[in-house]
């Protein structure tokens, strides 16, 4: 006691200094923190710039692909043309080519361009068809196949404008480059404008890119992302239905119930380590064991999926362990006390309460799944697949490609048409993500408690 | 772990005279955590339909008796007990008993009050769920109003039975939590120092409780406050750096206790 107050009596004692002014140490504190939060602001700020900047380069490159320049025909469904025998019978229907179908498309565009009366000054019949997609005279075929009562009616159809009429409205194609361009010239856009003018060229929002499959590298403006979101979604799919389960037993086994000895610690070890995995190896282990060892088929969803199943699991495991350990052991001990099992326990009261976080690790698993190419490649998904898989449970064995897959696609193809595409398909993959990290956050924020 | 050659013998020896009636009589206990030995050489005798006061200063195991005697020890991996507990002449620690149902016979409060984050309801309908106590809807009605009762809540609480756990008081909790453990029709309350997380008059009507509870339960309670020993308890044992220092009635421990350690641990020289 003594002592205390003869420390206290000391402190007491003036330093000689005024509080008023600073000190020499108090001084090169507060600049130390100033300095230190203005690194923090700078960082933040370079940061931000670099997020505005990704996503502006994104965005303006790619938002244009959610429009489309199509032009608008009345197309005469000639039977004479189309079914010579005049039976219906889609067997011989489906004799006719695409090739069968370019007149029809050339007619229907002449008789348009009378009808208005735009004249081609110097274009050829020909030459004006070449505005329309090479595409186009698919899509109508696809069309009469699937309505054979169509034929000798006149139907009015918005088919594709061609990749460069598309790029010479969005900036791509000017009259410049046209006189350099083989496949496109300055009087076929002069054509173009007055098409426009007359209505029958028009541009309006391009759903055939979330719907139509990819399509050759000649005609980028058919190219569409279908058969990617399918098999994504497919792939998504086998992720969650494998991995929730999967990885949640395994973490309520090793959290809960697994002794502590070397081999949990081995296992623990070795979980950690396959969250770092770079994701190439998990393709590389699965065309081992996947498509050569089990024989499952290349290019094809299950495939996809079980790989992507085995990248998330390390993080689903994590995540879960964690959100277990977050459980207090007030809880348990509560169950416990009045005699609950130890099952009875972890799936009445903390699994219940773990659920949030274990939800939200699994969709941060997912949405890293989801955007993962490396692995992808390797199991054949970078395939050119234009038939749609078949619905679920048999389309998941049939090719299909996937977002992230398309996008590397397109970047490697020629046509400057296919950077627009790749950046359109790279916002519909970051609006996937964001949405599933919205769900996770609206998750967390509606379920979480505080002890 | 638990040797039953002795049992037969043990057993005659608790069931001696109605004078000291026993209902929780433990042999030789030893607990080790680890390398650790926490416990040595425990015996003690509890008596029913009274209140036992586990007192001592931290770390001196009486906690750790505590939840030896409902296998609350078993959760933990490192822990391992020998000797000998017999509740009722049997021994817990026997291969054949199963944890779960000694535990709806030894229920147990805690320190800091845990109800589940549900309602009310749930949280003392659950262990008479889980047990199988009532067959209808209105059985687990009437059971989860006797056990507010018993642990005096139901007044404040019968209009709200279906909000948060959560939401109460904490001494409303920790009566709760008395309630939860009622509600499975234990033998036997363990209390692990009930009332350190409350406040003084939540404290006294957790007491009050206790005396009340003492007609139908066997109560063993551990606290750190000698005054709380003093008022609910009639017998109180003294721990020690993992030794029983002394079991005596309790107005003869707050007196004249019989061993020094006990007289300066009271008279608060140390701890």
């Amino acid at each position: 006691m003594t002592d205390l107050t003869v420390t206290g009596a000391s402190a007491l004692a003036p330093r000689g200094k005024s509080l008023l002014e600073l000190d020499e140490r108090t001084r090169r504190r507060n600049a130390a923190e100033t300095r230190f939060r203005m690194m923090g602001l700078v960082a933040v700020l370079v940061g931000v710039f670099v997020l505005v900047f990704l996503l502006g380069s994104i965005l303006s490159n790619g938002l244009s692909s959610f429009r489309q320049t199509y032009i608008s025909l009345d197309i005469f469904l000639d039977p004479a043309k189309l079914d010579k025998g005049g039976k219906r019978d889609p067997a011989e229907i489906a004799k006719v080519t695409t090739f069968g179908y370019a007149p029809l498309i050339e007619k229907a565009m002449a008789d348009a361009m009378a009808a208005k009366g735009v004249t081609g000054d110097g274009v050829s019949a020909k030459a004006a068809g070449e505005l329309i997609s090479k595409e186009a005279a698919a899509d109508l075929r696809r069309y009469v196949l699937a309505h054979p009562q169509a034929i000798g009616t006149t139907v009015n159809f918005d088919l594709l404008a061609s990749g460069r009429i598309d790029g010479y409205y969005k900036g791509r194609v000017t009259m410049e480059s046209a006189k350099l361009d083989r496949n496109i010239s300055p009087a076929q856009l002069q054509l173009a404008d007055k098409l426009k003018s007359a209505g029958i060229l028009v541009t309006h929002f391009n759903w055939g890119f979330f719907t139509a499959p990819d399509a050759s590298d000649t005609r980028p403006e058919a190219a569409g992302l279908g058969v990617a979101i399918l098999g994504s979604v497919y792939m998504m799919v086998i992720v969650l239905v494998l991995s929730l389960p999967l990885g949640v037993a395994a973490s309520i086994y090793l959290e809960e119930f697994a002794p502590q000895n070397r081999f949990t610690d081995l296992i623990e070890v070795n979980i950690a380590n396959l969250a770092a995995v770079p994701s190439v190896v998990f393709g590389i282990l699965g065309l081992a064991a996947f498509i050569n060892f089990a024989g499952l088929p290349q290019s094809a969803p299950v495939v996809g999926g079980l790989v992507l199943t085995l990248m998330t699991l390390p993080t689903i495991i994590i995540a879960t362990r964690a959100a277990l350990k977050s459980v207090p052991p007030s809880i348990r001990d509560a169950a416990l006390g009045v005699g609950a099992s130890k099952m009875q326990a972890i799936f009445h009261h903390v699994l219940p309460l773990a659920m949030p976080g274990i939800l939200t690790g699994t969709i941060i698993g997912l949405a890293r799944a989801l955007g993962e190419t490396a692995p992808l490649l390797l199991i054949g998904m970078v395939a050119f697949v234009r038939d749609y898989p078949a619905g679920p449970p048999e389309g998941f064995f049939d090719p299909a490609s996937a977002l992230p897959v398309q996008v590397y696609n397109w970047t490697q193809r020629g046509d400057p048409a296919f950077i627009e595409r790749a950046s359109g398909a790279i916002i519909v993959l970051l609006v996937f993500l964001i949405l599933m990290n919205l769900s996770a956050i609206i998750l967390r924020r509606r379920y979480e408690r505080r002890w | 772990m638990n040797s039953i050659s002795s049992m037969n013998t043990t057993t005659t020896t608790t069931k001696a005279s109605p004078m000291t009636e026993t209902k929780i009589s433990a042999r030789n206990v030893q607990v080790y955590y680890g390398e650790k030995h926490a416990l040595r050489d425990v015996s003690i005798e509890i008596r029913p339909r009274s209140v036992t006061a586990f007192i001592g200063p931290s770390g001196c195991g009486k906690s750790t008796f505590l939840r030896c005697l409902n296998r609350m020890n078993d959760t933990i991996d490192s822990c391992r007990v020998e000797g000998h507990i017999l509740i009722d002449g049997e021994n817990i620690y026997d291969a054949k008993v199963d944890p779960v149902q000694l535990r709806a016979k030894v229920g147990m409060v805690f320190q800091k009050p845990n109800p589940f984050p549900k309602s009310i309801y749930e949280n003392v309908a659950y262990g008479p769920r889980i047990h199988g106590l009532a067959r209808k809807k209105s059985e687990l009605d009437d059971i989860v109003a006797a056990s507010l009762q018993k642990a005096g809540l139901w007044n404040e609480v019968k209009d709200r039975l279906h909000e948060s756990g959560t939401g109460l008081s904490g001494g409303q909790q920790q009566r709760l939590c008395i309630a939860r453990a009622v509600a499975v029709s234990p033998e036997i309350i363990l209390m692990d120092e009930p009332c350190s997380a409350l406040d003084p008059i939540a404290t006294a009507k957790v007491e009050e409780l206790i005396h009340e509870l003492r007609t139908n339960f066997t109560i063993v309670i551990v606290t750190h406050s000698m005054q709380q020993a003093a008022r609910v308890s009639q017998r109180t044992a003294m721990f020690h750096l993992g030794l029983l220092v002394e079991e005596n009635d309790t107005d003869k421990m707050f007196t004249n206790p019989d061993d020094q350690r006990t007289q300066d641990y009271i008279m608060g020289r140390f701890g």
